[in-house]
């Protein structure tokens, strides 16, 4: 019978915490730059002209029929290169961080920028018209009346997509970078306890998912009294 | 202040408004009435631009609406519009929603917008709500700081569509009231509305809508002493018995 030995946990906890704070910062990233690039695609697709309401078409719909591991992938093979090229960088340059962090940005855009369109679309249309009337420019009707509002009624959809994200940085095993799921296998693989390490690290990302979500809930519930 | 010439508007084949025209003079109150679906909505939102329309042509204060080459924010900020479902902007304050548009339209500084706001405020006697949200006053309160925030831009001419028809039949007084001191103080205002009894207080016209097309342009006194429309007088018959 299989024999636990929980000894190699308390032992690379130092470098467990570092590949906690990979995942972090990954996720991070994706969803300030995410939320971001989605907003100005959604307000793209929603956009009378038409060349901008393709693209953002086209962009959301490309991102969301591929695999996120491929484009990981994409952004760890083609990418780095490219970039080397282009800054002049060294071959030996680890660019696998950086090219983690635009894959997940780009594609979390894409889910971002439609749970951003709902939300500017359950804001009433009337809400741009008194805008408009007070002699708001349409940048500033958005800017000033409607994102408010449609951000407001999204936060709890943007933050279980953020959890989802959170999970889904695991993905970066691909480009054998050290995130935190990707730290637990080396620990596991190098001590020959990686059964260990893996319910180890499947613990911990259930305690902080659930936690969040259980949090997003409750914020939830405050919100709509 | 506001010429209306031979204005046409389609949604596709559909005829919305049919060669409208008439006129508001500075410090006229006319009032646009009719049945729903007549488009008397539609023309009061040509007026600042917030519906297009296809042909003829509206001038307010020398400036064409539909010409593109029209800033349309610019002539909105100096017209005033009112709308049937108040449309306060529920993530601020009754007092941001009446500095809002004063600061980043006209530029004028937190301070002075703040004290117009509270100055306007006062006038519809809500002074004690200036710090709530939109959603915790009743609809009669909302339209009032509708009024209020129209009014604030200083406004040249206040356009109301159907300022009455959402609110509770008790909160209606409420409302006309101020409409009508905005009246009496010699605002310019055009009107949509079913209230009759403050067309015949306060406009100096009416102009009665049906199937898109102005069918009576008069003074109010012959609009309700004898229309000459027969569908103005039925309009009238039903209206009149409630």
């Amino acid at each position: 019978m299989y024999e636990f030995d929980w000894s190699s946990i308390p032992r690379s906890l130092p470098f467990l915490w570092q590949g906690l704070t990979v995942s972090f910062a990954i996720t991070a990233v994706a969803l300030v730059v995410g939320i971001l690039w989605g907003t100005a695609l959604a307000l793209m697709r929603l956009s009378s002209v038409k060349p901008l309401s393709w693209f953002a078409a086209g962009y959301v719909n490309l991102f969301r029929s591929v695999p996120l591991v491929m484009v990981l992938l994409w952004f760890f093979l083609i990418v780095p290169q490219f970039l080397q090229n282009l800054f002049g960088l060294g071959r030996a340059a680890d660019t696998r961080l950086i090219s983690a962090m635009v894959g997940f940005a780009l594609f979390e855009a894409a889910y971002y920028s439609e749970i951003i369109r709902a939300g500017i679309q359950s804001v009433s249309k009337g809400q741009l018209a008194a805008a408009a009337a007070l002699g708001m420019t349409y940048g500033q009707s958005m800017r000033l009346v409607v994102l408010p509002q449609a951000f407001r009624n999204m936060v709890p959809l943007l933050l279980t997509q953020a959890i989802i994200l959170f999970q889904d940085t695991s993905l970066v095993y691909v480009s054998a970078l050290a995130d935190f799921f990707g730290a637990a296998y080396k620990v596991g693989d190098r001590d020959g306890r990686i059964v260990e390490l893996l319910l180890f690290a499947g613990a911990v990302y259930f305690v902080l998912c659930y936690g969040a979500s259980y949090a997003v809930r409750r914020l939830q519930q405050r919100m709509t009294p | 202040m506001i010429s209306i010439r031979n204005v046409s508007k389609y949604y596709g084949d559909f005829r919305v408004l049919d060669d409208c025209t008439t006129d508001v003079r500075q410090g006229e109150v006319i009032v646009v009435c009719g049945p729903s679906g007549s488009g008397k909505s539609t023309l009061i939102k040509c007026v600042n631009g917030l519906e297009p329309f296809q042909r003829g042509e509206i001038v307010v204060d020398g400036v064409s609406v539909g010409d593109s080459k029209t800033k349309l924010p610019t002539l909105r900020a100096r017209l005033g519009m009112v709308f049937q479902n108040f449309e306060l902007f529920p993530h601020m304050t009754v007092t941001a929603n009446l500095t809002i548009a004063q600061t980043k339209v006209l530029g004028r500084s937190a301070d002075a917008a703040r004290a117009k706001a509270l100055t306007l405020l006062e006038r519809v006697d809500l002074t004690a709500h200036a710090d709530k949200f939109p959603g915790e006053l009743s609809g009669g309160q909302q339209q009032r700081v509708a009024i209020a925030r129209a009014l604030c831009m200083d406004p040249i001419c206040m356009l109301f569509d159907e300022p009455t028809s959402a609110l509770d039949p008790e909160m209606i007084n409420e409302v006309l009231d101020v409409m009508v001191g905005l009246a009496r103080e010699g605002m310019t205002m055009m009107v949509v509305t079913h209230e009759m009894g403050f067309a015949r207080n306060v406009a100096h016209r009416v102009v009665f809508m049906d199937q898109g097309r102005i069918v009576e342009d008069a003074a109010t006194e012959a609009f309700f002493g004898t229309p000459r429309s027969e569908r103005a007088q039925q309009f009238l018959s039903k209206i009149l018995h409630h």
